[in-house]
């Protein structure tokens, strides 16, 4: 069992530093393309029906 | 553009299949749900047989409409939208098909092995080991086709929704396996790894998580396809929609304790798990706002799309339950709600709002898209739309009333002092028009469901199937210059799914751990108490017939340091008397009294007693509600496996010495005849020793006895 904590453990540490992470990105305030995918998800069902009437 | 344009197919057909067994396992979940609702005030219903009755029906309700139902709403929406999203084919049709035909496989086998009382006793995980197993198989196929897809990707970027499929495989995979450590007895029978306040504490955090991560998370993935898709909008904002997925994923994996408020859970526990669950109304309301703003400028679509108007009302019954939740996690608001019917209206705000009528709207988009037709009726629709809203508010607001009723007389004094309602059973028949109130509610539901399967059924045969729909995108160009020196930090790990899945693994595992490993190690957590003693053998078999029966569903074993419990049920309970309960049996709601001092000399009732009300309890208590179990009367109890059970407790630490499980086929049987002979001295002629009934009243005889002991 004792096996388990330490490897909950060394996940704690790799957490840690991926919150370390998370606070300098949101610091540095980098939040450039944030627009972009949300509009490109609309558009792929619209371009395979162009492509389907192509084929046509 | 160097890149090679290539042609590529969709698979619909396992959208289909799913879709397909969505409608099917919804319209069986919700009838069940129908029974369980009609049962609970109309005991005749369960037959007099132990495969229809409560204990039973309810936990296959649960996984029924959970697993089954919003299961296969998961696998639907992900197989659809995960392909169009990354511009691939899922990686393997086999593995694909694998996924489906085990997921429907591990359906009915839970519904079979739950009616036959095959369960752990621990809600929403009752399922047997090996099924649990086949469980973690599965997922795990569904979870490698996913990645295999999105790495072979033709759309660099993961949008939001693919985050949020992420961390429900993740989270699900890791909440399913440290709560389903289980060691067998035989096949189909097990005891829970963990203890007592251990196993509450692993149990509601992982049922709790199961609401974050089966019924939350991957519907806000739906969400952010399927709304937009709906009403052809981007999300209102894709920067929230980012900060909401990281805050959410990191807050929610806290929260579990706050199905523990006032128990015997140590108090910082308790205490974390209430200001994890307060944060967590930032991002859900974050994600609600997303989701409704989505609609700006753009309402007059929702009047003519019904699949809108589900959407409209799923996001808006997901903003109510995350914040009710929040509220519930607060100690003076829990202490009225918990055990009463609050939070089975609670639930289904979500159950029926949020996952039904997500489901619902994304079965009429999905559908004719898939046949490349219109929905057949969009009247119908409407009109299910609103059948469907109308028996949400039937369902859920008797609930609050009945929730808020009972346990305003539960706490009442009269002015001397005394308990205004002694009597358990007036709080319970005071509710029953409630009761009635509801299910009335949840037929008007179940009508709304088969009206959506008639109008999908008839679209389909409208329309004409599309198996593989065709689509063209270029490949993703194997060189690329991920370090754009401006680039926002969060699209280098959308680009790279292995990262992420690393990274939200690590973000769950902190809560858990951080919450889990002190109440493992630090011993002063769980004071034990001397006088506290394992199990008799009978007892331990009576034990497991009380768990068989699903008794904790509607019978509390945890009384809350309240005078108004204390002075009902006696003092309240501690943690060090529950450290042999594999698995614990605490209950999360009081239909029936707390039995946790059942045996206690404060409400002590004979063995007779038992004997006659187990057989048909209103003739002993007129006016009750709780079905017959005369079965118990004859089955046998299955004594061969007494050994094993011991032997099986006593590697989980529960101290029996090799001496009593030697004998503790001897020692049962001995203990039996005890009980008989007293049955028996009391008139009741044919009582046997071998029966059923004998071992589950030496079970409730024995409850809250060991801390009278101490007392002396």
């Amino acid at each position: 069992m004792s096996v388990l904590f330490l490897l909950i453990i060394i996940s704690l540490v790799v957490a840690a530093s991926f919150l370390v992470a998370f606070l300098w990105s949101v610091k540095s305030g980098q939040y450039e393309d944030g627009y972009t995918p949300s509009v490109r998800m609309l558009f792929d069902n619209e371009i395979s029906e162009q492509n389907k009437q192509e084929k046509k | 553009m160097s890149a090679q344009i290539e042609k590529f197919y969709y698979d619909n057909n396992i959208v289909k299949m799913f879709a397909y067994a969505t409608m099917l396992w919804g319209v069986v979940g919700m009838l069940v749900g129908l029974l369980v609702a009609f049962q609970i005030y109309i005991p005749a219903l369960n037959f007099n047989l132990e495969f229809t009755t409560f204990g039973r029906t309810r936990p296959l309700h649960t996984n029924a409409v959970i697993f089954a139902f919003v299961g296969n709403g998961i696998f639907t929406g992900v197989y659809y939208s995960l392909q169009r999203l990354l511009k691939t084919r899922m990686w393997s049709d086999k593995l694909s098909m694998i996924n489906f035909w085990g997921w429907q496989l591990i359906i009915v086998s839970a519904a079979i092995t739950l009616l036959a009382g095959f369960t752990t006793g621990k809600e929403y995980a009752e399922l047997e080991w090996p099924i649990d197993i086949a469980i973690a198989g599965i997922w795990v196929i569904f979870g490698w086709n996913m990645f295999a897809t999105i790495l072979a990707r033709r759309e660099r970027h993961l949008y939001v929704a693919i985050w949020f499929y992420i961390a429900t495989f993740v989270t699900v995979a890791v909440l399913h396996i440290v709560n389903s450590f289980e060691l067998p007895v035989s096949f189909m029978k097990s005891y829970s790894f963990y203890a007592g306040v251990q196993d509450a504490l692993v149990q509601w955090w992982y049922g709790h998580n199961a609401v974050a991560f089966f019924l939350t998370t991957p519907y806000l993935g739906l969400m952010y396809y399927f709304v937009p898709k709906a009403i052809n909008r981007p999300v209102y904002s894709y920067k929230l929609s980012i900060i909401h997925f990281w805050a959410l994923i990191f807050l929610y994996i806290w929260a579990g304790p706050h199905h523990l408020l006032y128990t015997a859970l140590p108090e910082w526990a308790q205490t974390l798990g209430i200001v994890f669950s307060v944060m967590l109304i930032a991002p859900s309301w974050g994600g609600m706002i997303n989701g409704l703003l989505t609609m700006r400028g753009a309402w007059d679509k929702v009047r003519d799309s019904a699949a809108l108007k589900f959407f409209v009302v799923a996001i808006t019954a997901y903003g109510m339950a995350t914040f009710e939740g929040p509220m519930l996690s607060l100690k003076s608001v829990n202490a009225i709600s918990h055990f009463t019917d609050w939070t089975v209206g609670h639930v289904h705000i979500g159950a029926l709002g949020w996952n039904g009528f997500l489901t619902f709207g994304m079965l009429y988009y999905l559908i004719p898209k898939i046949f490349n037709t219109k929905l057949y009726s969009e009247k119908l629709a409407n009109a299910h739309f609103w059948i469907g809203t109308i028996g949400i508010l039937l369902y859920a607001i008797p609930l609050y009333w009945a929730g808020f009723t009972q346990y305003l007389m539960w706490q009442e004094f009269t002015p001397d002092g005394f308990l205004a309602y002694p009597n358990f059973l007036e709080t319970v028949n005071q509710i029953i028009p409630m009761y009635a109130m509801r299910s009335i509610g949840g037929v008007l539901y179940f009508t709304g469901a088969l009206m959506l399967v008639f109008n999908l059924i008839k679209t389909i045969k409208l329309g004409n199937f599309v198996a593989n729909e065709p689509a063209e995108a270029p490949a993703l160009t194997k060189e690329y210059n991920a370090e754009h020196k401006d680039e926002h930090w969060h699209r280098i790990i959308e680009r790279k799914p292995i990262r992420l899945l690393i990274f939200a693994l690590v973000a769950i595992l902190i809560g858990g751990a951080v919450e889990m490993i002190p109440t493992f190690l630090v011993k002063s957590n769980v004071p034990t108490i001397e006088a506290v003693k394992p199990y008799t053998p009978l007892e331990l078999q009576g034990r497991d017939i009380y768990i068989k029966e699903g008794c904790y569903n509607c019978h509390s074993q945890m009384i809350r340091p309240f005078r108004h419990e204390t002075e009902r049920f006696g003092e309240y309970s501690k943690s060090g008397e529950s450290v042999y309960d594999h698995p614990f049996q605490w209950g999360s709601k009081r239909t029936g009294p707390d039995l946790a001092r059942e045996g206690s000399k404060k409400l002590h009732k004979s063995n007779q007693w038992h004997y006659d009300h187990l057989k048909n309890p209103r003739a002993v208590s007129p006016g009750s509600i709780m079905p017959n179990y005369p079965w118990l009367h004859v089955k046998e109890i299955d004594i061969n496996s007494t050994t094993a059970k011991m032997a099986v407790m006593q590697k989980l630490g529960v101290p029996y010495t090799d001496e009593e499980i030697k004998n503790g086929k001897t020692n049962l049987e001995a203990q039996a005849e005890t009980i008989a002979a007293d049955l028996k001295a009391q008139g009741i002629k044919d009582a046997d020793p071998k029966k059923e009934i004998v071992a589950l009243i030496a079970y409730l005889q024995r409850l809250g006895t060991d801390i009278e002991k101490s007392a002396k």
